[in-house]
């Protein structure tokens, strides 16, 4: 235990705040003992005869065991999902093709609180969250692209859209199920077939997902879907009979990645890490700007590529603002992820625990002002109290490195100028925030940030429709909307790649 | 009795002037002395597309497509020039089109690439193209004037600045164009044209940290050691071709940016 965890643990929880546990049920999910590989339509033995266990990150309780797949599974794996596309998938009528995405989207809907329980318990994340976000989204991305499947002539005029081929998808941890939808449904849309390969620690609603697939009737071999860890997806990036590659992960292994397709031609996007700005001007409501801030970062414990990580607020307000959200987190509700009050659920994993705890430690000793709310934390699982960090230099760590977890920045500003020059000092560029009564400011403000997506008044809001990805290092590609259809597509006159 | 010329000394294009190489070396091509750049050039040359980028994208559309359009001009009056450096009038012709037909995208390539998206809470969220920032070229050998025009246009129509290296074997139309736009209202550091060897230069433009994309259109084998750098920094790798002229050779240069702005009284 660290010095951090037992300092917390003396302090008292303040009595008014205190719930009465409001579990939800797990009898909703039912799980195997021991899950194959998902090739071809049907489970299967890893010819790598390896599995491993999956656990629940807020009891370390462990869940199933699933399969490794090795260099021989992807190869065969590869070996279905181009069968599938050269005999059937590609050719098939395109409003057919239409028909079972929106088929999946109606399955996820009638199944979501199976589905956000599962996701909950294998992820950590707070049920709350995963089923008024996580499954919603990951139904409407489905029906979004559904909808696309028989109209891309429209979506792109004169430039004979086709299909790319066979496609290795690697998935994160943070949103299992959503990040799975934001692969699959583009993908699928465009005529293509893929190989899926879900995050080592959080593989189960992709297995699950495999019997809503059984449910629509989808042709065997058009969704394939390996676990393991970084190995299987080594082994699909450098898989020869890959067209195209989407990887959403930390900008370092989105790096290998493309230095390992260097020169091979094929088709790559990148959604990888940020440390985005959340920009408080001091005409902003100064109340829902604190929510914001606290969406921005504690939602889903950081664990979010695009979270409000540096807080920037202009000086003349930076006391009241400090004090509200002080105030604010005191309130948020560390624990069960299956509670229903719970705000904050479980860190996804040991490693990730210890990744934060290491720079904290470092913002600590850099000579950041650390702030914790009193809060009492479960005995086993892995966990960290809310944190918010003031007296930050754009220098320390905790200012220049994604730390995915629950830890705040905070750093202030005087102009507008200042604002953008701090907001763009980083190697990334995926999103940022900007708090203001004022609708010019906010759209100078966004002209002039480096990022992908620019929240106005609202933060982490994602819609099948809104585009979504990164400038500089935080990768290429989008995803949403008519131009997350674009990696996915062969297009005429076009030699853009990704 | 005739007239001996005065000859031209080929010089380099970095930040609107013409100075040699800093190592003080050349190379001879098509018969003449060319400067033959360095490592050093070539990040000179990026620090001065960086420092033009803020002013050249910060221009309005109308003013960029100006711009463009008075480089046809100049091209124009320089045809025979021109002629006398690539396969001759047809090549000048076709090039000085090209500038002509990229011009007229400046304040349109926007509105076809960009959306507004119909999100399902009260935002107006819509989707605007940007430029990336500064863009490495390797310009292509053949045909070396056209080739390079056909990849640098849609870099800088779409508010992108340019470090261009030159066709090794055939580096004099590079140096031709680049007097054509210093005169041509293109403000200093938009374009900066290096000459000399590719095997020395591209490495370090590949490389570079403040690149932020690279065409490797004049690259050949090279090219996987080229991509294996761009990774370095995440760069947009394009592998442009000198035939192609569409909107989405000025897209492959462009990044998406989404706002959502909020609705409400």
């Amino acid at each position: 235990m660290t010095d951090l965890e037992r300092k917390q643990d003396r302090s008292p929880v303040p009595s008014g705040w205190d719930y009465a546990p409001a579990p939800e049920s797990r009898d909703i999910v039912t799980l195997e003992e021991r899950y194959g590989l998902y090739v071809g339509g049907e489970f299967v033995e890893p010819r790598s005869g390896e599995h491993f266990p999956t656990i629940s990150p807020a009891s370390e309780e462990q869940l199933a065991e699933v399969a490794q797949a090795g260099a021989e599974d992807v190869d065969l794996a590869v070996g279905a999902a181009r069968d599938a596309f050269e005999n059937g998938w590609s050719a098939l009528s395109h409003s057919e093709r239409s028909k079972y995405l929106f088929r999946i989207a109606r399955i996820l809907q009638e199944r979501s609180r199976e589905f956000a329980v599962l996701e909950s318990l294998n992820g950590g994340k707070p049920i709350k969250e995963s089923r008024d976000v996580d499954l919603p989204l990951a139904a409407a991305h489905f029906f979004y692209y559904a909808g696309w499947a028989d109209k891309l002539e429209y979506a792109f005029p004169n430039r004979r859209p086709r299909p790319v081929g066979v496609a290795g998808q690697i998935i994160p941890w943070n949103f299992p199920l959503l990040m799975l939808a934001w692969k699959i449904a583009p993908a699928l849309a465009a005529g293509n077939t893929v190989i899926l390969k879900p995050a080592e620690t959080t593989p189960l609603t992709a297995l699950l997902f495999a019997d809503v697939l059984r449910q629509a009737e989808l042709p065997p071999g058009v969704v394939n879907i390996v676990t393991g860890d970084g190995r299987t997806g080594a082994e699909l990036v450098k898989h020869p009979g890959i067209d195209k590659i989407a990887f959403t992960g930390s900008t370092e292994v989105g790096k290998a990645i493309q230095r390992e397709l260097a020169g091979s031609g094929k088709r790559l996007t990148l959604e990888l890490g940020g440390k985005a700005a959340n920009i408080i001007f001091d005409d902003a409501a100064l109340d829902q700007a604190v929510e914001g801030i606290v969406n921005g970062i504690y939602f889903n414990q950081g664990h979010v590529c695009c979270a409000g990580s540096r807080l920037l607020v202009q000086e003349s307000i930076y006391e009241p603002v400090i004090e509200k959200l002080k105030r604010r987190l005191t309130t948020l509700r560390v624990g069960d992820p299956l509670d229903k009050n719970t705000d904050v659920g479980a860190i996804n994993s040991k490693q990730q625990l210890e990744k934060i705890e290491e720079l904290v430690a470092s913002g600590e000793e850099e000579g950041a002002e650390i702030y914790q709310p009193p809060c009492r934390l479960p005995e086993k699982g892995y966990w960290f109290v809310p944190t918010v960090f003031t007296n930050v230099a754009q220098s320390y760590r905790i200012a220049q490195e994604e730390i995915f977890g629950p830890v705040l920045s905070v750093l202030t500003f005087r102009t507008p100028d200042e604002a953008v020059e701090k907001a763009n000092n980083t190697p990334y560029g995926l999103s940022a925030g900007v708090w203001t009564e004022k609708g010019s400011r906010i759209l100078s403000m966004a002209n002039r940030l480096e990022a992908g997506v620019v929240w106005a008044n609202t933060y982490n809001r994602f819609d099948p429709t809104s585009p979504f990805g990164g400038y500089k290092e935080s990768g290429f590609g989008r995803e949403g909307g008519l131009h997350g259809l674009e990696p996915y597509l062969e297009l005429d006159d076009s030699e853009v790649r990704g | 009795m005739s007239r001996l010329p005065v000859r031209k000394t080929y010089k380099l294009f970095i930040g609107g002037d013409f100075p040699r190489s800093e190592s003080g070396r050349t190379y001879e091509a098509q018969g003449q002395n060319v400067a033959r750049a360095s490592r050093k050039d070539v990040r000179d040359a990026v620090r001065s597309a960086r420092g033009a980028f803020g002013t050249w994208r910060g221009m309005t559309a109308y003013n960029r497509g100006q711009v463009l359009y008075r480089i046809a001009e100049m091209m124009e009056a320089r045809t025979e020039e021109f002629a006398d450096l690539s396969k001759g009038r047809k090549e000048v012709e076709a090039a000085v089109d090209r500038w002509v037909w990229y011009a007229g995208w400046a304040d349109k390539y926007a509105q076809v690439l960009g959306t507004s998206n119909p999100v399902a809470a009260p935002y107006f969220n819509f989707t605007i193209p940007e430029p990336t920032g500064v863009v490495g070229i390797v310009a292509p050998d053949e045909p070396a004037l056209d080739g390079l025009v056909a990849r640098l246009a849609p870099v800088i129509v779409g508010g992108n600045t340019a470090v261009v290296l030159a066709s090794e074997p055939a580096p004099l139309a590079a140096i031709e164009l680049a007097e054509a736009l210093a005169t041509a209202d293109v403000p200093g550091g938009v374009v900066n044209i290096l000459t000399g060897y590719r095997s020395e230069l591209a490495p370090w433009l590949a490389g570079h940290m403040d690149v932020n994309a690279i065409d490797l259109a004049g690259a050949d084998g090279e090219i996987p050691e080229l991509e294996r750098l761009a990774a370095e920094n995440v760069k947009r790798v394009v592998r442009g071709r000198a035939d192609r002229q569409s909107p989405y050779e000025i897209a492959a240069f462009l990044e998406l940016k989404t706002v959502w702005h909020p609705i409400g009284v």
